[in-house]
């Protein structure tokens, strides 16, 4: 969970694209719109994005296509320059380091996992595990160990000798899973790891990828355009819309109270009983007496259906992991959300 | 729907002025040759007058010489020459034909090169081509050629990998360095359209006459497609791919050499295949500047008219093309496949033992039975009289031979004199009025100003009447060759199984160097401007069908049906929905075959007509490096301005038609 010392803190980014970025940026009135931008002959990838990420926490950036999450992702690993703003990793600016020192920061902090897998054509999916290993000159038997354990990892032991296009789409993914991991990166980013994957296939890659993190609790930048993909996933979710972000927040709270009409839109659809966590919906004790046995604050209302239609209490204590009794959740309001209003 | 998008496009708002910019051109063009038919213009107006033409020839020549001599570059292409290229084409030539030079080991046995050469084949693509491979080098050596075929393979080994070094090298730099595919992209086209005289002379002033100034011409030759194959293939590596390398930690010599070279593997290879064919048809042309080979030979076999020995060399030359073409050809499409986990080394390297153990094998058997060594001059089965008796006995039954002589007699007298008289007629400025109206009309306003200015040159280079001969040869060979292969093209494109056949046909022609087609030429109508054209028109029938077939073919499914289901008869789909969508793919076809006919009437010059491959041919002789560069860059010129224009109205096209 969000810790007090950011991992990733960007102030203020802007990236546009066009012919001369900086200097229209320089001189740009302030409060002009996506539109507007565009209208002068740039498009604003990235528009005036503050956000920050916390160690151990998975943050999910969604959007549709065009949005930017792809290209802000891209600023954060510097694959893009960044044309305004800030970028710190683990208190760095990422833009004032040279070449050399970018080399070295993704070789030994960052992974990342790319929508349509990245691999090298040419390369043994040994060699493509072992591939950044290689680069930063990492003695043969030494990265053909690691990649083999990462291999195993994903679940891909016995086909270490194949080539990419001898594998299936979601075995090619495991395999760019695996590079990404290689070197123990402390940030990983994916940028729609599963979107190129088939329905079946990216639900068992979700719960291989909840397994790895559980197992290895990274910071995580994780994309994706599927809102059911971020709930799942996400500690909290960025929507972003025209390169900006409408709103940041756990993922109650986004279905909750939505920031901006766009993020209603978005969030209309979705079975929010499925969403929202008793712990969400409570409200605080303020002194207010409850008796009885707490509900686990950690469950979804959908899945507490069957008690909060059985258990005729008009106050339910909810309780944390630890059992202590933290709010208070009105059957009524649950039972709201659960079947509609009335 | 697929009628209506083809003919709704042209009429742009701008038409009205197109035309009439057209009738002015013409008009004005139509008055001058009217004017000179009275005998009312001006002689100056006619031609140029020798007194403006400026000595271009002879400025070169000086510019040259001061490049040559003043500047001293002559010593360091003399050194490049008899330094580590002279070394380099010894060693191959030692290998293979057995020169008494360093290592003093060769020559190889031919059996153990045809050995190789199946294992090889083998290796690529399995039994058919380990069978091509071997009998290639078999049929050589038996049919006594032996050491022609290893003169010419002595260059080509060291040419082809020198020119896909130098290209890849490049072909890099201008994929990284804006400026230099700047610099780099006009110097292509005109290298591309230069005729190969031009590539010979300077390489034997500045690299002394011999294996190494053809070794330099044909690596120049070879340059150009695979610089393009490289920018092309780097430019096309996926972006996620790059990103995997550069979030891996890549430096960037480590992006180049791990992740863009080899990602571009496929363009890279076919670059390759091209270095590989276009190195083949020019060491056969080096016999020009008296580089001994299968060139030279079948060059004194044509000479001598002694058909028969001409038709076996053409034979081995073909397929050596052919093999070298195939072999190429599978690696490209070759990919990687895994061995199980635990697979001993011998199993893994298990071609390259083969290859070795066969290699070595017939060697140790040469030893022991010299005729797996080395055919003498009384053991080959060289038929060539044989032949020759058969094809002059069959040419000269009566009935081929009232076909050819009447062919003869109708093309010269009727159609080619007569057409080659009235371009001559036609006065200078009137003529290139008619080539830019003809560029304005298909191309737009560039290629139309560029067409003026390059026929101006030509016109000024003071060799007009020569270019319109060749011009002549040309266009009259690229009509007749329309004329059989777009119907053919058609005809073939109904089935899919002829398509198919008639689309390897040609491919298979197309790698072979372009000297063979002057074989039939000569043994059907002698040696005369008939057997030019003739010669010519086979080579550019084979990319007309070619690109028909092709074209028709990629007619998206869902338009024919369209036609199908609005009730159209065959003939209605093909004229109003298939061939318009065709047009632009034909079009590149109608582009290369213009460009090969260029290319070819130069060859066809050893004929021995009057155009400027003759007066190219002449100067190879001497040392006028000067009016080499004057002809060969009026052939160049011409060409670039068809080219032009053809290029521009099929990207106008294929935009129109919303087909790229």
């Amino acid at each position: 969970m969000p810790s007090s010392s950011p991992v990733i803190s960007a102030k203020n980014v802007w990236k546009l694209f066009g012919a001369s970025p900086e200097k229209y940026l320089a001189n740009m009135a302030p409060g002009r719109s996506f539109d507007d931008i565009r209208a002068d002959g740039y498009i604003a990838g990235v528009k005036d994005v503050s956000i920050e990420v916390g160690h151990g926490e998975m943050l999910v950036i969604m959007g549709l296509s065009g949005s930017g999450k792809s290209t802000l992702v891209r600023c954060f690993s510097r694959l893009h320059d960044i044309t305004g703003g800030t970028i710190e990793v683990e208190g760095q600016d990422i833009m004032a380091m040279d070449e050399r020192a970018l080399i070295e920061l993704r070789r030994n902090k960052m992974g990342m996992v790319f929508q349509s897998f990245g691999l090298l054509p040419h390369r043994t999916v040994l060699e493509n595990v072992a591939f950044p290993l290689e680069m930063r000159g990492q003695d043969r038997h030494e990265r053909r160990a690691r990649a083999l354990e990462v291999i195993r990892l994903v679940g891909l032991e016995g086909r270490e000798e194949y080539f990419p296009r001898e594998l299936s789409g979601g075995q090619q993914q495991r395999v760019g899973i695996a590079r990404s991991l290689a070197i123990e990166p402390d940030i990983w980013f994916l940028d729609e790891p599963f979107s190129a994957l088939d329905p079946l296939i990216r639900r068992e890659m979700q719960d291989e990828f909840l397994r790895l993190q559980e197992m290895l609790g990274k910071t995580i930048v994780f994309i994706t355009h599927d809102f059911d993909e971020a709930l799942r996933l996400a500690d909290r979710i960025a929507i972003m819309r025209n390169g900006a972000v409408e709103q940041c927040d756990t993922p109650d709270q986004i279905v909750m109270n939505p920031a901006t009409e766009y993020v209603a839109k978005f969030t209309e659809e979705i079975d929010k009983a499925r969403v929202v966590h008793a712990r969400g919906l409570a409200s605080p004790l303020n002194g207010t007496a409850v008796e009885g046995a707490a509900i686990d604050g950690g469950a979804t209302i959908h899945d507490l259906a069957r008690l909060l239609i059985n258990d005729t209490r008009a106050h339910l204590p909810v309780a944390d992991a630890k059992g202590a009794v933290t709010g208070v959740l009105q059957r009524q309001k649950a039972l709201d959300l659960l079947l509609g209003d009335a | 729907m697929a009628t209506l998008s083809t003919d709704l496009p042209k009429k742009a708002p701008g038409s009205g002025t197109k035309a009439q910019v057209l009738q002015l051109l013409l008009g004005a063009a139509a008055l001058l040759t009217l004017a000179q038919y009275l005998n009312l213009l001006p002689a100056w107006l006619h031609r140029l007058p020798e007194g403006v033409i400026p000595p271009t020839a002879q400025i070169l020549d000086a510019v040259f010489a001061f490049i040559q001599n003043d500047l001293g570059l002559i010593h360091v292409t003399r050194f490049i020459a008899e330094g580590p290229l002279e070394f380099l084409l010894d060693t191959s030539a030692n290998l293979l034909e057995g020169k008494r030079r360093w290592p003093y080991l060769g020559p190889v046995p031919w059996a153990a090169v045809a050995g190789v050469a199946g294992v090889i084949g083998y290796a690529l693509g399995g039994w058919r081509l380990a069978a091509l491979g071997a009998g290639t080098f078999i049929w050589t050596a038996l049919i006594g050629q032996w050491k022609m075929a290893m003169q010419t393979m002595s260059v080509l080994t060291v040419a082809a990998p020198l020119a896909f070094a130098i290209g890849l090298g490049l072909g890099i730099a201008a994929w990284k360095f804006a400026w230099v595919e700047r610099v780099l992209k006009p110097m292509l086209s005109v290298l591309q359209t230069l005729p190969f005289f031009t590539y010979l002379l300077p390489a034997v002033i500045f690299f002394k006459v011999g294996p190494t100034a053809g070794a330099v011409a044909t690596v120049i030759f070879a340059i150009p497609p695979m610089i393009l194959m490289t920018t092309l293939g780097l430019k096309k590596v996926s972006p996620e791919v790059i990103e995997a390398g550069k979030m891996s930690g890549c430096s960037r010599w480590q992006m180049l050499r791990h992740v863009y070279v080899p990602a571009a593997r496929t363009e890279i290879l076919v670059g390759v295949n091209q270095v590989i064919m276009l190195c083949l048809a020019m060491v056969v042309l080096t016999a020009f500047i008296g580089m001994p080979g299968l060139g030279a030979k079948l060059l004194a076999m044509m000479g001598s008219f002694k058909l028969g020995r001409s038709f076996e060399i053409g034979v081995t030359i073909v397929l050596l093309a052919v093999t070298l073409d195939r072999m190429s050809k599978a690696w490209v499409v070759k990919q990687p496949v895994h061995f199980e986990k635990g697979t001993p080394w011998w199993i893994r390297h298990r071609m390259v033992l083969t290859a070795l153990g066969v290699f070595l094998g017939f060697i140790l058997l040469a030893q022991l039975f010299p005729i797996l060594g080395s055919i003498g001059r009384k053991q080959h089965f060289s038929q060539g009289k044989e032949i020759d008796v058969l094809i002059k006995g069959f040419l000269a039954l009566d009935g081929i031979r009232a076909v050819t002589e009447w062919l003869r007699w109708f093309l010269n007298v009727k159609v080619l004199i007569p057409f080659r008289d009235t371009l001559l007629s036609i006065p200078t400025p009137a003529f290139i009025l008619m080539v830019v109206s003809f560029s304005y009309w298909l191309g737009g306003r560039r290629p139309a100003v560029f067409a003026a200015i390059f026929f101006t040159i030509v016109a000024f280079s003071g060799w007009w009447d020569r270019s319109i001969i060749t011009l002549y040869a040309v266009i009259s060979a690229v009509v007749l060759a329309m004329m059989i292969g777009i119907p053919l093209g058609i005809l073939a494109s109904r089935s899919e199984a002829w398509s198919r056949r008639v689309l390897l046909a040609c491919d298979t022609a197309q790698t072979f160097p372009s000297f063979i087609y002057l074989i039939p030429a000569i043994m059907l109508f002698g040696v005369n401007d008939v057997a030019v054209v003739f010669s010519i028109l086979i080579f550019a029938t084979v990319p007309l069908t070619r690109y028909t077939v092709e074209g028709l073919r990629t007619v998206p499914p869902e338009m024919t049906e369209a036609a199908d289901m609005s009730g159209s008869t065959r003939r209605q789909k093909l004229l109003s929905v298939q061939l318009p969508l065709a047009l632009p793919t034909m079009a590149v076809g109608f582009n290369q075959a213009i460009m090969f006919a260029f290319f070819m009437v130069i060859i066809a010059a050893f004929i021995g007509t009057q155009d400027l491959g003759q007066e190219l041919q002449r100067t190879l002789a001497g040392t006028e490096l000067g009016k080499n560069f004057v002809l060969g860059l009026n052939v160049s010129l011409m060409a670039l301005t068809f080219d032009m224009a053809i290029t521009a109205w099929a990207e106008h096209r294929k935009r129109a038609l919303g087909l790229d």
